[in-house]
């Protein structure tokens, strides 16, 4: 293990590049202004849009969950909105039958997803590719009915509505707003902490399973640990998000998790880039707000519509929008290298 | 400073607005309705798993197509704005605050699905927007107290299992009752009718209860237990596909119970025909709306008009599909309503008027079926008609009974 560190710092020593330093500062000063320009949005837009981008918010938490797994572990999942759908359960029925405040279930909810992510993981392990795929939409398919079948706690087909979340510390802000800010710093911790994760050792042992697991295995990474820590792990950010979007929406029910949901969240993460922190948002965004346009665009059929989207998008950007950009940002770096 | 600012500009808008009203308007107006037309939201699955439902809220947008063409209400044009959740909560949530929030309708209508509205329910009760003849036939609708804002309109589940349990108890003292139900809100909600009509004899009548996913691919194996639990009487509790292949079934194997047949699936073409008529002789059912494919009503006037308004604005629809029956007529009721609101078109008002419906009858309900609603009462139809299945039709009989929840 010491070696393995060592040269790979070597590696990444040989491959400086004076330009480097500067183009972090760059997208540190870049991802700064964003934040600032998202934290004004809340006085300029209409409650109604702040909802959408909260929900926004939760599935780009969740996307990244998903990437974590798909995009970096190589790991396929159909069955990530029956992780999101425990986050959902774990809230709703903590502050519903509990009476406990929204904030405290949120931890709980990621951590009892981290639990079943990792235990799902163990089995996961004897099957790659489209084999995992299957077996994870069997949780999928599975979880709304399962959810019907705990009707005490899970109030069955009629869900349950939770509690209206109010602005904490008598901050002026009504709901949406509080809601706004609230799921976008747990977006910003969280994302932080994941791109803490992947820069590290952990990550380089994660995608270098994905390029090839026999060289990583020879190199001493533990590769049933870690795949299922990675599906742990990518499931501990589905269940937030899943808590996160109960929260903003306030209510619950078997048919918010159907399958559909999942494949949105698969369709999210190839749109937006996989292997790409930045994609989660962009996918989330996609995710959200085009089927909406789709049917703004035509209302006789709208699916189609957003299939020729989807279709457009792959043409255009096939490492999806995040990818796209990272191009555009280094012909751009390439052309000023030649002017200097 | 900014505060007197925004104080200055809102009051003199608010000024403006009240010269406006005092000059200009005829009426009295809340959010979404003026001089010339009045906002109208409402949702449905026009995608996705129950997007059979789909046809409601197109035939609704078609009767108002007609009553605009015809001038209106009071001279105001009805803009229906409908738009899709795919039958998925949030998206409900998210498409009816667009529909409060963006669009600023005055109230919204006919929303489909019980899960769907139950996302939306504290919500459209605290923003204080009727939310009004919700197209689901759950029981927990009519809640005056709770959710003032909030209207059922067709006859609630467990209405009609007290029915037949009415029935059974005065027909049938001796019957040993089975019941094949859908596991899920709907079933529950009927079987929960029958056996409270049934009361004390539940436990000594029902010998078996059998139950089925919507996802499963038959019930054979249901039917033939319920046979051999030698019930003499059959609730049947299903969706119009499952309905079918156990009356089938039933018939195959040589059962021949009392058999009660939801509302839900007494479509000739959806059921009988497929489930074959021999198969289906002596099945008992209720109604509240008229059947347009019952011969009986074939010189109805109110057949003939919906026939034309089918023609004229809905030509692509199949008129064996008695979901275009029941948005026609969920339409009608919402248009009383608002005509009785006259000029006076506030959310309150129109609660207050939605409220305050007497023996309204809607043509396409059948004769003697009158909507009554109170502030006390928030369920509008709550009669219907037992019918037994005789050669190819379905034929009513005895009278329109009242089977409200009290």
């Amino acid at each position: 293990m010491e070696n393995r560190t060592e040269t790979t710092e070597l590696l990444e020593v040989k491959h400086a590049d004076p330009l480097d330093t500067r183009i972090e500062g760059w997208k540190v000063a870049g991802v700064i202004a964003v934040l600032a320009f998202a934290s004004l949005l809340p006085f300029v837009m209409s409650s109604y849009r702040l909802f959408q981008f909260s929900l926004a918010f939760a599935y780009a938490i969740a996307l990244f969950g998903l990437n974590l797994l798909t995009g970096y572990n190589g790991q396929i999942s159909l069955g990530h909105g029956a992780f999101y759908a425990i986050g959902a359960y774990t809230t709703a029925i903590m502050m519903e039958h509990w009476g406990i405040s929204y904030i405290w279930t949120i931890p709980v909810a990621g951590f009892i997803c981290l639990v079943v992510g990792f235990l799902f993981g163990i089995p996961a392990l004897r099957l790659t590719g489209l084999y995992l795929a299957l077996a994870t939409f069997t949780l999928a398919i599975a979880a709304p009915q399962l959810l019907k079948y705990f009707e005490e706690w899970t109030g069955g087909v009629q869900g349950i509505v939770l509690s209206e979340p109010q602005a904490p510390f008598g901050l002026p802000l009504n709901k949406d707003q509080w809601l706004y800010y609230f799921t976008l710093s747990i977006l910003v911790v969280l994302f932080i902490v994941g791109w803490n994760l992947l820069r590290g050792r952990v990550g380089r042992a994660i995608v270098a399973i994905r390029d090839h697991h026999i060289a990583a295995e020879s190199m001493g990474i533990n590769l049933p640990l870690y795949k299922s820590l990675t599906f742990g792990v990518s499931a501990m950010y589905t269940g937030v998000a899943g808590a996160l979007g109960a929260i903003v929406v306030q209510y619950v029910a078997p048919d918010s998790f159907n399958i559909f949901l999942s494949i949105s969240f698969l369709t999210g993460v190839v749109i937006g880039g996989l292997s790409s922190i930045s994609g989660a948002i962009f996918g989330a965004f996609f995710i959200q707000f085009v089927p909406t346009y789709a049917q703004d665009i035509s209302d006789a059929a709208p699916w189609a519509i957003y299939g020729i989207f989807l279709i457009i998008f792959m043409y255009a950007m096939p490492m999806g929008i995040a990818g796209f950009l990272q191009g555009l940002w280094n012909r751009l770096r390439r052309r000023r290298l030649v002017d200097s | 400073m900014l505060g007197k600012k925004v104080i200055c500009i809102i009051s003199v808008m608010l000024g403006l607005l009240m010269i406006g009203g005092f000059v200009y308007a005829k009426g009295k107006y809340g959010p979404g309705a003026s001089d010339t037309e009045i906002k109208v939201g409402h949702t449905n699955p026009y995608s996705g798993p129950a997007s059979a439902y789909g046809v409601i809220g197109k035939a609704i947008g078609a009767y108002f197509k007609k009553i605009n063409d015809e001038g209106g209400i009071n001279g105001r044009k009805i803009n229906y704005i409908s738009y899709d959740d795919g039958y998925s909560p949030p998206k409900t949530v998210e498409q009816v605050r667009r529909l409060v929030e963006q669009d600023q309708v005055l109230l919204i209508f006919q929303n489909l699905g019980t899960p769907t509205n139950s996302a939306i329910w504290e919500y459209v009760n605290k923003k204080k927007v009727p939310h009004i003849f919700v197209a689901t036939g759950a029981t927990k609708w009519g809640d005056p107290q709770g959710h003032p804002w909030t209207m059922g309109w067709q006859p609630n589940y467990q209405s009609e299992g007290r029915i037949y349990a009415r029935y059974v108890l005065e027909k049938l003292p001796k019957a040993k009752v089975g019941i094949l139900y859908q596991n899920d809100d709907y079933g529950k909600d009927y079987k929960q009718g029958f056996t409270d009509g049934l009361g004390d004899k539940t436990k000594t009548m029902v010998v078996l209860e059998q139950s089925y996913e919507v996802t499963d691919t038959t019930v054979d194996l249901q039917i033939v237990n319920l046979k051999n639990s030698g019930a003499d009487v059959f609730f049947n509790i299903t969706t119009p596909k499952f309905a079918a292949m156990a009356i089938r079934k039933a018939h195959e194997i040589g059962w021949k119970p009392t058999h009660f047949l939801n509302e839900v699936s007494n479509s000739i073409k959806a059921v009988i025909e497929p489930a074959g008529y021999e198969a289906s002789q002596g099945l008992i059912t209720t109604f509240y709306s008229k059947d347009p494919d019952d011969p009986h009503w074939k010189d109805d006037p109110a057949v003939k008009d919906w026939l034309k308004w089918m023609k004229d604005y809905y030509p692509e629809g199949n008129i064996h599909d008695r979901f275009y029956v029941y948005g026609y007529s969920a339409a009608q009721t919402l248009v009383q309503v608002l005509k009785q609101a006259g000029d006076h078109l506030t959310r309150e008002n129109i609660m207050k008027q939605a409220a305050n419906l007497k023996d309204f009858t809607v043509p396409m309900l059948l004769p003697g079926i009158k909507i009554n609603t109170s502030p006390k009462d928030f369920r509008p139809i709550e009669q219907e008609q037992l019918a037994r299945f005789e050669g190819k039709t379905w034929v009513l009989f005895g009278e329109v009974i009242d089977a409200s929840v009290r």
